[in-house]
């Protein structure tokens, strides 16, 4: 039995006193992050139903729903949004599968495993402002960076990947970020795979193969789902990449909702129109959230049933 | 003998990506130590004089201050995401009662919220109470911003703790005090030191609010990245040693911590 099963027997006949008790060292941080977090959303509600642009200090007044009525009408917002789902699901995706292969590559002993992990976390310690930076001009650039000069011979040289192929250098700099994150998730779960089940199905004659996919796979998959889900999250709230590499752009290729939010603030000043968009980016991240967290719970709790 | 080539062949596949995604900080640190003539060649070279000009020249354009503010930014942030975060593990996990899961289920639901969407206030509010462009405002931002993440993960770590352990002091007669601090504190310390430890890389490497609350005396050392470009053109090598300078903290206790490191985030995901 665990503490917490333990102490949850127990709750159940204690006085209205202990309670508060007990809830009482929680309340400091309960506190902190609603003032951080959620006064500033409440706030934003209420801007979202107000004319106000900085620029304009006599520009204030309620409007009720015109704000949202432009985030609607604007065509932006729509591929912005849909960007946004290009560059999470992209990215989830690609770096998880890498992510895997590279955890797999890792659970077995060899010479330098410890070597070829510190490589292969690195990326994930880097700032990402400087790995934007990095993979801009000495990864990409057509005309002195490194992948041109590996292309070069084969006939891809002299291209401008961050102009020509906007999305894919995006992705291709956040997969490389993202992928030491999911692997270092998956290799936990990978290592505190029971071995002796491992051993007894290797003695009943399964092939690496059956082993990997009818054990390994099934006992990783809550792994798989949360690095997947975590992952998400950040993701999600890409900035960095898009302000250092592409600006959004060309055009708006590359623009994502926190990046078109970006500058609807600091570039439109325009107050009301954004704190409207902010409320939809909110609602439509609580909707995706929603099937996240229900997720993760189901994750949580199926490990407590099952043990 | 089938066996062991496919093993040698594993090996090799797994340094060659090693090498791999290592290759463009390696790189990076390479170029720091060029002239400027020798990170422009059209066949990126290896063979060049290294120099230290770069680092000079970056000091001088003046780091400083901005290394001054993330190092406060960073460790006050983590030092107080502790304080909060410790005893709210504890009533997550040692004694909860009906409520807490909530409470739990709250703390994971405000990293869904996408931080831009509250930049407005923010921005406003700082303002108003005189930290716009000051570096105490992103010390509150970042607690704020790690402390779910750390009640999340410490309540993890707190419930390792056998009850057995607990109890037995409490039949030797241990307070709430001298349990907490001599027999809890000290088996969860790792764990609050890999949950530290993941807060401090998200605060130290955290761009969007440090770019759009700060300018002259609150900014942070990515602000500094962004700016230099802007100020001084594209010079790569010059760059590369200002991004060499910003990464290394992060990635040289990142090394050291490793075991911590993945730790924090498997124990934070599915315990």
């Amino acid at each position: 039995m665990t503490t917490a099963e333990m102490t949850a027997a127990k709750g159940a006949s204690l006085s209205r006193k202990e309670k508060w008790s007990r809830r009482g060292p929680l309340l400091p941080a309960l506190i902190f992050t609603i003032i951080i977090t959620q006064a500033p959303f409440l706030a934003t509600i209420f801007y979202s139903l107000h004319s106000w642009n900085l620029l304009n200090p006599g520009s204030w007044g309620f409007t009720g729903l015109s704000n949202y009525a432009d985030v609607f009408t604007d065509s932006e917002f729509y591929t912005a949004a849909l960007n946004t789902v290009i560059v999470t699901v992209g990215c989830v995706l690609v770096a998880l599968v890498l992510g895997l292969g590279l955890a797999l590559l890792l659970d077995r002993p060899f010479f330098g495993r410890g070597v070829v992990r510190t490589m292969l976390i690195t990326p994930f310690l880097i700032m990402p402002v400087a790995s934007a930076l990095l993979w801009k001009t000495s990864m990409l650039d057509p005309t002195y960076g490194l992948v041109d000069a590996v292309l070069g011979p084969i006939g891809l040289g002299g291209i401008d990947w961050v102009g020509e192929y906007p999305m894919a250098s995006v992705l291709a700099a956040l997969v490389w970020r993202w992928t030491p994150f999911m692997m270092l998730i998956i290799l936990a779960g990978l290592q505190s795979q029971p071995r002796d089940i491992l051993e007894a199905a290797k003695m009943d004659g399964a092939s690496t193969w059956q082993t990997f996919r009818f054990m390994t796979l099934p006992f990783l998959r809550r792994y798989i789902q949360l690095a997947g889900l975590l992952g998400s999250i950040y993701v999600v709230n890409t900035f960095d990449e898009i302000f250092m590499m592409t600006q959004g752009g060309p055009g708006i290729a590359t623009t994502n909702l926190p990046f078109y939010l970006y500058q609807r603030v600091f570039q439109g000043f325009d107050v009301g129109q954004a704190a409207a968009l902010g409320v939809v980016v909110v609602i439509l991240t609580i909707i995706v959230a929603t099937f996240a967290l229900r997720a993760i719970f189901t994750a949580i709790s199926g490990k407590e049933v099952s043990e | 003998m089938k066996r062991r080539a496919g093993g040698t062949a594993l090996t090799i596949i797994a340094w060659a990506l090693g090498i791999l995604f290592v290759f463009p900080v390696f790189w990076m640190v390479l170029t720091s130590f060029k002239q400027e003539a020798d990170a422009y060649t059209d066949t990126p070279t290896f063979v060049f004089a290294p120099t230290l000009d770069q680092y000079k020249l970056v000091f001088d354009s003046g780091l400083g201050p901005y290394l001054a503010n993330s190092l406060i930014a960073t460790v006050v942030s983590c030092l107080l995401v502790v304080a909060f975060a410790v005893p709210a593990a504890y009533a997550l996990s040692i004694r909860p009662v009906k409520g807490t899961k909530d409470a739990l289920f709250f703390f994971i639901s405000t990293k869904m919220l996408p931080v831009v969407a509250a930049i407005v206030p923010i921005f406003v509010a700082a303002q108003q109470i005189n930290l716009l462009d000051n570096v105490w405002a992103l010390v509150l931002l970042y607690t704020g911003m790690n402390l779910p993440i750390a009640v999340w993960m410490m309540r993890s770590f707190f419930q390792e703790v056998p009850a057995e352990v607990l109890e037995a002091a409490k039949i030797d007669g241990a307070g709430l005090r001298t349990e907490l601090t001599k027999v809890l504190l000290p088996m969860v310390a790792p764990g609050i030191a890999a949950t530290a430890l993941i807060c401090a890389i998200f605060a130290w490497n955290e761009f969007f609010f440090a770019v759009n609350l700060t300018a002259i005396n609150g900014p942070t050392v990515p602000v500094f990245l962004v700016g230099f470009i802007t100020s001084e053109g594209l010079y790569w090598a010059r760059l590369s040693a200002a991004a060499t300078l910003a990464v290394l903290p992060v990635v040289i206790v990142g090394w050291i911590a490793q075991r911590q490191l993945v730790r924090g985030l498997s124990m934070g995901a599915l315990k």
